[in-house]
């Protein structure tokens, strides 16, 4: 397949990346080698860490993030499944239970629904379950995917699902430096921590040093800085609201974006604190609008912030429904920078 | 392999202290001191206490919703489970679980699933971990016929043939699902025990009969710790009570009273009671002194759940995360 439809490959905006501030003439690497360079890392720092997952052992390897580790560490530690979400699912929770670090990758969240009785009913439940008697360290990995039509069942952003459920933490990146050093801290947590990432991240090159690196889960990171609209966006949208912002800047609107990097726990201190000085909130997301990651955040400045609020908060998601297939319909579901600049407009003008 | 007199002695102590519990948990289910929901496992003793006569204690068990019988066999505490069911703090695990989520971490009982066949792939997780760890401990999933019909029977069997996985898959087939009988839910005796020809070691065998079991696992075990990989035991039982809950509280209608009663006649702890009286190695006074020390173990275990303390308000919000 030529994925055509997806974006050519592109440097990161030279937004702030925290962390990295004195590093502007670092190694700049691929998105994918960012997250492989991570799992590679944690399986040579610990015996315990195993990659599993349907093709993580292929030649694509999982668009390029496990790419030849079974090679390197050899196929005890990082080995191929069935395709048996349900039950590996649980294999994975056990060896957790057993000792083991697992990471278990699913190249797209659709298939995440199978694995739902194990993260939720299990998984996000067995520490307080059981009044702290075990902990279960595991990963699961899973990226949305867009472009080339792949349609209703290949294409779904279900971060509202997930992010309603106490006990799982759930990362989405945006950055090549955030994947490398959340993976890294994902695998170190004693919980258990769910990567959601976007495959048009995947066409990104970022700043990421070489030596391994944490960063704390629940932290958010202002990417610009702005007076008049705060503007919180999620995974890939980080970049298309910060495009958004830099040419609003030249109408003399300056939005400052926040990338919460995890919605949960996530960083409402942050978030509060930059509506506290802007008085607005556009809050975009790669998922369905009707209960989902928007809704959440908008609920919650509305019950914390709401005093500080100027202006009506504004949400700027995908339609609710399902992905249609053919490109025009694509075109026309997706959003994107001029969706954002859209919402940042009528947060201020109120038009 | 046949137990020892010795063996044969502590598996029926086992069955009997289990029975023992179950029946005290029983009778006093309707004072409502005990607010959580029992599955109680009178008729399949001989299975727990077979399978983990086989058992080290850093072996791995992964029980069900049916789980006191499982916790007892492997080395549990009664005061912490009775704790547990009076919903204290003291319990094992903590008051957040009830009787349907026993642990029992320095047994190897890692925590139990009442999600019906959830635990069968965690429990082959273990033994995932054990065998990437170079142990030679077992890891042992304890499931009944309700399991079986999930899907993730299948999967986890398969994958622990994938990987020669240490795993015992032990199903205790009681007959019913809840309300449903096993003739309406499966096609016939389950694909495995013909489906995996040399691949896995397969066995059926009469639940009620504790030497039976022990004979079984102890080869299913030996096969494990060889890195020989699982095993499958059907373990043909019956639940005596309901579903859930105490007698009274067992729906009538749906099977038929006479089937309940010629399975009580077959009851496992009073049939393997009169074999070993029969054998001579237990005497009517061994019974009665055996009897004296479980009722005294029980009355103690009950006295010390309804004395401990109920967790604080403040344990809410307490033990989401790992730290």
């Amino acid at each position: 397949m030529p994925w055509s439809r997806i974006k050519p490959d592109t440097n990161e905006p030279d937004f702030q990346i925290e962390g990295l501030p004195d590093n502007r003439d670092g190694r700049r690497v691929s998105y994918a080698e960012a997250i492989n360079e991570a799992l590679s890392q944690a399986l040579g720092l610990d015996p315990r860490v195993f990659v599993m997952g349907q093709g993580v052992d292929d030649p694509s390897g999982m668009f390029g993030a496990t790419r030849d580790l079974h090679l390197k560490y050899g196929a005890e530690r990082v080995f191929d499944t069935p395709l048996a979400e349900t039950a590996l699912s649980g294999v994975a929770v056990g060896a957790a239970l057993g000792g083991m670090r697992p990471v278990y990758f699913h190249n797209r969240p659709d298939f995440l629904l199978l694995a739902m009785d194990q993260l939720v009913n299990h998984a996000a439940k067995w520490h307080y379950m059981f009044g702290g008697a075990a902990c279960v360290p595991l990963v699961f990995w899973a990226c949305i995917g867009r472009g080339w039509g792949s349609a209703a069942q290949h294409s779904q952003a279900l971060q509202g699902l997930f992010n309603h459920v106490p006990g799982l933490k759930l990362i989405m990146p945006a950055t090549c430096y955030d994947t490398k050093g959340l993976m890294l801290a994902a695998i170190a947590d004693n919980n258990p921590v769910l990567i959601i990432e976007h495959r048009m991240n995947f066409k990104q090159r970022g700043l990421v040093p070489e030596a391994p690196y944490t960063l704390p889960i629940g932290k958010g990171v202002i990417r610009r800085k702005g007076r008049d609209v705060t503007v919180v966006a999620v995974s890939h949208l980080v970049v298309e609201a910060y495009a958004a912002a830099q040419e609003l800047s030249e109408e003399g609107i300056e939005a400052e974006v926040i990338d919460p990097r995890t919605l949960r726990p996530l960083d409402e201190a942050l978030i509060l604190e930059s509506v506290a000085r802007t008085g607005r909130l556009v809050v975009t997301d790669t998922g369905w609008k009707t209960g989902g990651v928007t809704a959440e955040i908008a609920a919650m400045v509305a019950e914390k912030g709401f005093s500080s609020l100027r202006a009506p908060i504004v949400r700027v998601a995908n339609p609710d429904l399902p992905t249609p297939s053919g490109y025009t319909l694509e075109r026309a579901y997706y959003i994107g920078k001029d969706d954002i600049k859209q919402g940042i407009l009528k947060a201020v003008r109120g038009a | 392999m046949l137990p020892t007199a010795e063996e044969k002695l502590q598996l029926f102590r086992t069955m009997l202290r289990i029975r023992r519990v179950q029946e005290r948990i029983e009778s006093e289910y309707m004072q409502d001191e005990m607010k959580t929901p029992v599955h109680l496992y009178i008729g399949q003793e001989a299975i727990a206490a077979g399978v983990c006569a086989c058992l080290r204690d850093d072996d791995a068990v992964n029980s069900n919703h049916r789980s006191h019988g499982h916790y007892l066999a492997k080395g549990g505490d009664l005061n912490a489970m009775m704790a547990e069911l009076f919903c204290k703090a003291t319990g094992c695990s903590g008051g957040y679980g009830g009787s349907m989520h026993l642990v029992d971490v320095a047994h190897g009982n890692m925590g139990t699933s009442a999600i019906v066949g959830g635990g069968i792939p965690i429990g082959t997780g273990q033994g995932l971990a054990f065998k990437m760890r170079g142990l030679d401990n077992v890891s042992v999933v304890f499931f009944g016929d309700g399991a079986a019909d999930e899907g993730t029977f299948y999967e986890s069997l398969n994958f622990a043939l994938l990987k020669q996985l240490p795993v015992v898959y032990v199903m205790e087939n009681n007959g019913w699902a809840v309300c449903s009988p096993t003739a309406t839910r499966h096609s016939g005796d389950n694909v495995f025990h013909a489906g995996a020809g040399d691949r896995l070691f397969t066995a059926k065998i009469d639940g009620n009969e504790p030497e039976q079991v022990f004979a079984a696992m102890a080869k299913a075990v030996a096969r494990a710790r060889a890195g020989e990989g699982p095993s499958f035991i059907e373990c043909v039982t019956y639940r005596i009570l309901g579903h859930a809950g105490c007698l009274q509280q067992d729906p009538k209608g749906y099977r038929d009273p006479a089937e309940v009663e010629a399975w009580r006649a077959r009851c496992p702890v009073c049939a393997y009671q009169r074999t070993l009286l029969a054998q001579g190695l237990l005497s009517e006074a061994g019974l009665a002194e055996l009897e004296a020390e479980l009722a005294a173990e029980i009355d103690t275990a009950f006295a010390f759940a309804r004395q401990s303390p109920l967790p604080a308000a403040d344990a809410l919000l307490k033990n989401l995360f790992c730290e």
